[in-house]
Protein backbone atom coordinates (compact mmCIF):
# COMPACT_ATOMS: atom_id res chain seq x y z
CA UNK A 1 0.00 0.00 0.00
CA UNK A 2 1.64 3.33 -0.90
CA UNK A 3 1.50 6.56 1.91
CA UNK A 4 -1.15 8.51 0.82
CA UNK A 5 -2.29 12.22 2.91
CA UNK A 6 -6.19 12.84 3.51
CA UNK A 7 -7.28 15.75 5.16
CA UNK A 8 -10.26 14.71 5.77
CA UNK A 9 -9.03 12.50 8.56
CA UNK A 10 -8.43 15.27 10.58
CA UNK A 11 -12.30 16.05 10.83
CA UNK A 12 -12.95 12.86 12.83
CA UNK A 13 -10.44 14.01 15.78
CA UNK A 14 -11.80 16.09 18.77
CA UNK A 15 -10.81 19.54 19.91
CA UNK A 16 -9.56 18.02 22.94
CA UNK A 17 -8.07 15.60 21.00
CA UNK A 18 -5.49 18.10 19.83
CA UNK A 19 -5.31 19.79 23.08
CA UNK A 20 -4.05 16.29 24.69
CA UNK A 21 -1.83 16.53 22.37
CA UNK A 22 -0.90 19.93 22.38
CA UNK A 23 -0.20 19.64 26.48
CA UNK A 24 1.81 16.27 26.30
CA UNK A 25 4.18 17.57 24.10
CA UNK A 26 4.80 20.97 25.86
CA UNK A 27 4.66 19.44 29.13
CA UNK A 28 7.42 17.08 28.05
CA UNK A 29 9.29 19.86 26.60
CA UNK A 30 9.05 21.97 29.62
CA UNK A 31 9.96 18.82 31.92
CA UNK A 32 13.20 18.44 29.91
CA UNK A 33 14.19 21.61 29.82
CA UNK A 34 13.76 21.40 33.95
CA UNK A 35 15.75 18.26 34.36
CA UNK A 36 18.66 19.63 31.80
CA UNK A 37 18.95 22.72 34.62
CA UNK A 38 19.07 20.66 37.77
CA UNK A 39 20.60 17.27 36.54
CA UNK A 40 22.85 18.51 33.60
CA UNK A 41 22.19 17.93 29.60
CA UNK A 42 23.21 14.55 29.92
CA UNK A 43 20.53 13.40 31.99
CA UNK A 44 17.93 16.06 30.76
CA UNK A 45 19.16 14.80 27.11
CA UNK A 46 17.40 11.10 27.41
CA UNK A 47 14.09 12.60 27.58
CA UNK A 48 14.96 13.99 24.59
CA UNK A 49 13.36 11.17 23.13
CA UNK A 50 10.98 10.02 25.58
CA UNK A 51 7.90 8.84 24.15
CA UNK A 52 5.87 11.59 24.72
CA UNK A 53 2.73 11.50 22.56
CA UNK A 54 2.77 7.66 21.80
CA UNK A 55 0.78 6.30 24.38
CA UNK A 56 -2.20 9.06 23.31
CA UNK A 57 -1.67 8.67 19.63
CA UNK A 58 -1.77 4.69 20.01
CA UNK A 59 -5.07 4.62 22.50
CA UNK A 60 -6.61 7.37 19.77
CA UNK A 61 -5.57 5.04 16.79
CA UNK A 62 -7.92 1.89 18.84
CA UNK A 63 -10.49 4.09 19.42
CA UNK A 64 -11.19 5.43 16.15
CA UNK A 65 -10.34 2.20 14.49
CA UNK A 66 -12.99 0.50 16.98
CA UNK A 67 -15.97 3.89 16.30
CA UNK A 68 -15.44 3.14 12.39
CA UNK A 69 -15.56 -1.01 12.86
CA UNK A 70 -18.59 -0.24 15.09
CA UNK A 71 -20.80 2.22 12.46
CA UNK A 72 -20.51 -1.00 9.75
CA UNK A 73 -21.66 -3.40 12.70
CA UNK A 74 -18.35 -5.17 13.52
CA UNK A 75 -18.31 -4.91 17.27
CA UNK A 76 -15.07 -6.74 17.55
CA UNK A 77 -12.54 -4.84 19.61
CA UNK A 78 -9.53 -6.68 18.05
CA UNK A 79 -9.18 -4.51 14.96
CA UNK A 80 -8.55 -1.30 17.37
CA UNK A 81 -6.00 -3.41 18.74
CA UNK A 82 -4.16 -4.37 15.87
CA UNK A 83 -4.41 -0.69 13.95
CA UNK A 84 -2.43 0.65 17.22
CA UNK A 85 -0.12 -2.32 17.10
CA UNK A 86 0.84 -1.43 13.33
CA UNK A 87 1.40 2.36 14.88
CA UNK A 88 3.28 1.19 17.22
CA UNK A 89 5.30 -0.77 14.50
CA UNK A 90 5.92 2.05 12.60
CA UNK A 91 6.90 4.36 15.65
CA UNK A 92 9.78 1.39 16.18
CA UNK A 93 10.78 2.08 12.70
CA UNK A 94 10.74 5.92 13.74
CA UNK A 95 12.61 5.44 16.34
CA UNK A 96 15.78 4.25 14.21
CA UNK A 97 15.32 6.90 12.29
CA UNK A 98 15.61 9.28 15.69
CA UNK A 99 18.58 7.70 16.82
CA UNK A 100 20.10 8.57 13.32
CA UNK A 101 18.72 12.20 13.81
CA UNK A 102 20.40 12.56 17.36
CA UNK A 103 23.82 11.35 15.92
CA UNK A 104 23.87 13.70 13.35
CA UNK A 105 23.10 16.54 15.45
CA UNK A 106 25.80 15.46 17.90
CA UNK A 107 28.55 15.37 15.31
CA UNK A 108 27.90 18.43 13.50
CA UNK A 109 26.03 20.33 16.54
CA UNK A 110 29.68 21.85 17.64
CA UNK A 111 30.66 22.30 13.95
CA UNK A 112 28.45 24.03 11.64
CA UNK A 113 25.74 26.59 12.07
CA UNK A 114 22.73 25.04 14.67
CA UNK A 115 19.88 25.92 11.91
CA UNK A 116 21.44 24.07 9.27
CA UNK A 117 22.05 21.33 11.63
CA UNK A 118 18.46 20.91 13.12
CA UNK A 119 16.81 20.96 8.93
CA UNK A 120 19.40 18.52 8.25
CA UNK A 121 18.87 16.45 10.98
CA UNK A 122 15.08 16.68 10.14
CA UNK A 123 16.20 15.50 6.84
CA UNK A 124 18.05 12.60 7.89
CA UNK A 125 15.30 11.80 10.05
CA UNK A 126 12.32 11.76 7.40
CA UNK A 127 14.76 10.03 4.99
CA UNK A 128 15.81 7.34 7.76
CA UNK A 129 12.07 6.64 8.29
CA UNK A 130 10.44 6.38 4.67
CA UNK A 131 13.68 3.99 3.96
CA UNK A 132 13.13 1.87 7.04
CA UNK A 133 9.58 1.57 6.45
CA UNK A 134 10.05 1.02 2.30
CA UNK A 135 12.69 -1.91 3.09
CA UNK A 136 10.34 -3.66 5.90
CA UNK A 137 8.92 -5.59 2.91
CA UNK A 138 11.75 -6.42 0.94
CA UNK A 139 13.66 -9.81 0.90
CA UNK A 140 16.44 -8.68 2.76
CA UNK A 141 14.43 -7.02 5.63
CA UNK A 142 15.54 -9.78 8.79
CA UNK B 1 9.53 31.30 34.02
CA UNK B 2 9.58 33.07 31.18
CA UNK B 3 11.90 30.47 29.45
CA UNK B 4 9.38 27.24 30.85
CA UNK B 5 6.36 29.00 28.88
CA UNK B 6 8.55 29.20 25.74
CA UNK B 7 10.05 25.74 26.09
CA UNK B 8 5.86 24.44 26.94
CA UNK B 9 4.51 26.80 23.69
CA UNK B 10 6.96 25.40 21.27
CA UNK B 11 7.06 21.78 22.24
CA UNK B 12 2.85 21.90 21.89
CA UNK B 13 2.96 23.63 18.48
CA UNK B 14 5.93 21.56 17.17
CA UNK B 15 4.63 17.59 18.71
CA UNK B 16 0.58 18.86 17.36
CA UNK B 17 1.93 19.31 13.86
CA UNK B 18 3.55 15.93 14.15
CA UNK B 19 0.51 14.42 15.45
CA UNK B 20 -1.90 15.78 12.46
CA UNK B 21 0.47 14.82 10.00
CA UNK B 22 0.29 11.29 11.57
CA UNK B 23 -3.75 11.69 11.42
CA UNK B 24 -3.71 12.84 7.83
CA UNK B 25 -1.52 9.66 6.96
CA UNK B 26 -1.93 6.12 5.68
CA UNK B 27 -1.21 3.28 6.44
CA UNK B 28 -1.00 2.77 9.95
CA UNK B 29 2.28 1.68 9.89
CA UNK B 30 3.98 4.74 7.82
CA UNK B 31 1.51 7.06 10.19
CA UNK B 32 3.28 5.52 13.01
CA UNK B 33 6.66 6.72 11.82
CA UNK B 34 5.81 10.17 12.97
CA UNK B 35 5.10 8.91 16.74
CA UNK B 36 9.18 8.67 16.96
CA UNK B 37 9.19 12.37 15.15
CA UNK B 38 12.28 14.68 16.74
CA UNK B 39 9.55 16.65 17.95
CA UNK B 40 10.71 18.08 21.54
CA UNK B 41 14.45 17.05 20.37
CA UNK B 42 13.41 20.09 17.78
CA UNK B 43 12.12 22.35 20.90
CA UNK B 44 14.67 21.99 23.24
CA UNK B 45 17.93 21.90 20.97
CA UNK B 46 17.04 24.94 19.04
CA UNK B 47 16.46 26.55 22.78
CA UNK B 48 19.51 25.49 24.18
CA UNK B 49 21.57 25.97 20.94
CA UNK B 50 20.41 29.74 21.42
CA UNK B 51 20.62 30.15 25.40
CA UNK B 52 22.92 27.82 26.53
CA UNK B 53 25.49 27.14 23.35
CA UNK B 54 25.95 24.71 20.67
CA UNK B 55 28.33 22.75 23.16
CA UNK B 56 25.54 22.38 25.76
CA UNK B 57 22.98 21.07 23.59
CA UNK B 58 25.39 18.82 21.66
CA UNK B 59 25.57 16.57 24.75
CA UNK B 60 21.55 16.55 24.92
CA UNK B 61 21.34 15.65 21.52
CA UNK B 62 24.16 12.42 22.37
CA UNK B 63 21.79 11.39 25.35
CA UNK B 64 18.91 11.39 23.56
CA UNK B 65 20.83 8.99 21.46
CA UNK B 66 20.46 6.89 24.46
CA UNK B 67 16.65 7.72 24.35
CA UNK B 68 16.47 6.75 20.86
CA UNK B 69 17.36 3.05 21.77
CA UNK B 70 15.36 2.96 24.69
CA UNK B 71 12.15 4.36 22.43
CA UNK B 72 13.05 1.76 20.13
CA UNK B 73 12.28 -1.34 22.41
CA UNK B 74 9.87 0.16 23.96
CA UNK B 75 7.59 0.85 20.79
CA UNK B 76 8.58 -2.52 20.00
CA UNK B 77 7.33 -4.14 23.19
CA UNK B 78 3.80 -2.34 23.26
CA UNK B 79 3.40 -3.22 19.83
CA UNK B 80 3.54 -7.18 21.08
CA UNK B 81 1.64 -6.43 24.30
CA UNK B 82 -0.82 -4.98 22.28
CA UNK B 83 -0.83 -7.44 18.79
CA UNK B 84 0.28 -11.11 20.91
CA UNK B 85 -1.03 -10.71 24.78
CA UNK B 86 -4.24 -8.49 23.83
CA UNK B 87 -3.79 -5.58 25.61
CA UNK B 88 -5.41 -2.10 24.98
CA UNK B 89 -3.04 0.54 23.73
CA UNK B 90 -3.49 2.88 27.00
CA UNK B 91 -2.54 -0.60 29.07
CA UNK B 92 0.17 -1.46 26.86
CA UNK B 93 2.06 1.55 26.40
CA UNK B 94 1.95 2.96 29.62
CA UNK B 95 3.14 -0.31 31.19
CA UNK B 96 5.77 -0.85 28.91
CA UNK B 97 7.46 2.79 29.89
CA UNK B 98 9.12 1.70 32.44
CA UNK B 99 11.53 -0.33 29.52
CA UNK B 100 11.97 3.14 28.50
CA UNK B 101 12.99 4.64 32.05
CA UNK B 102 14.65 1.10 32.80
CA UNK B 103 16.67 1.23 29.68
CA UNK B 104 17.28 4.67 28.84
CA UNK B 105 18.71 5.16 32.55
CA UNK B 106 20.73 1.98 32.28
CA UNK B 107 22.74 3.32 29.08
CA UNK B 108 22.96 6.67 31.08
CA UNK B 109 24.84 4.49 33.53
CA UNK B 110 26.92 2.39 31.62
CA UNK B 111 27.78 4.61 29.27
CA UNK B 112 27.26 8.43 29.39
CA UNK B 113 27.64 9.06 32.97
Amino acid sequence: MRPSFNLTALHELRWYEFLLRFLFGGAITAVAGLIATKYGPIVGGLFLAFPAIFPASATLVEKHQRERKRKVGILDTKRGRQAAALDAYGTALGAVALFSFALIVWRLLPKMNWSLVLIFGTLVWTTVAVALWRLRKSPIWP
Amino acid sequence: VGQLIFRFLAGGVIVTVFAALADALKPKSFAGLFGAAPSVGLATLTFTSVSQGTAYAALEARSMMAGAAAFLVYACISSRMMLRWNWHAAQATIVAMTFWFGLSFALWYGFLR
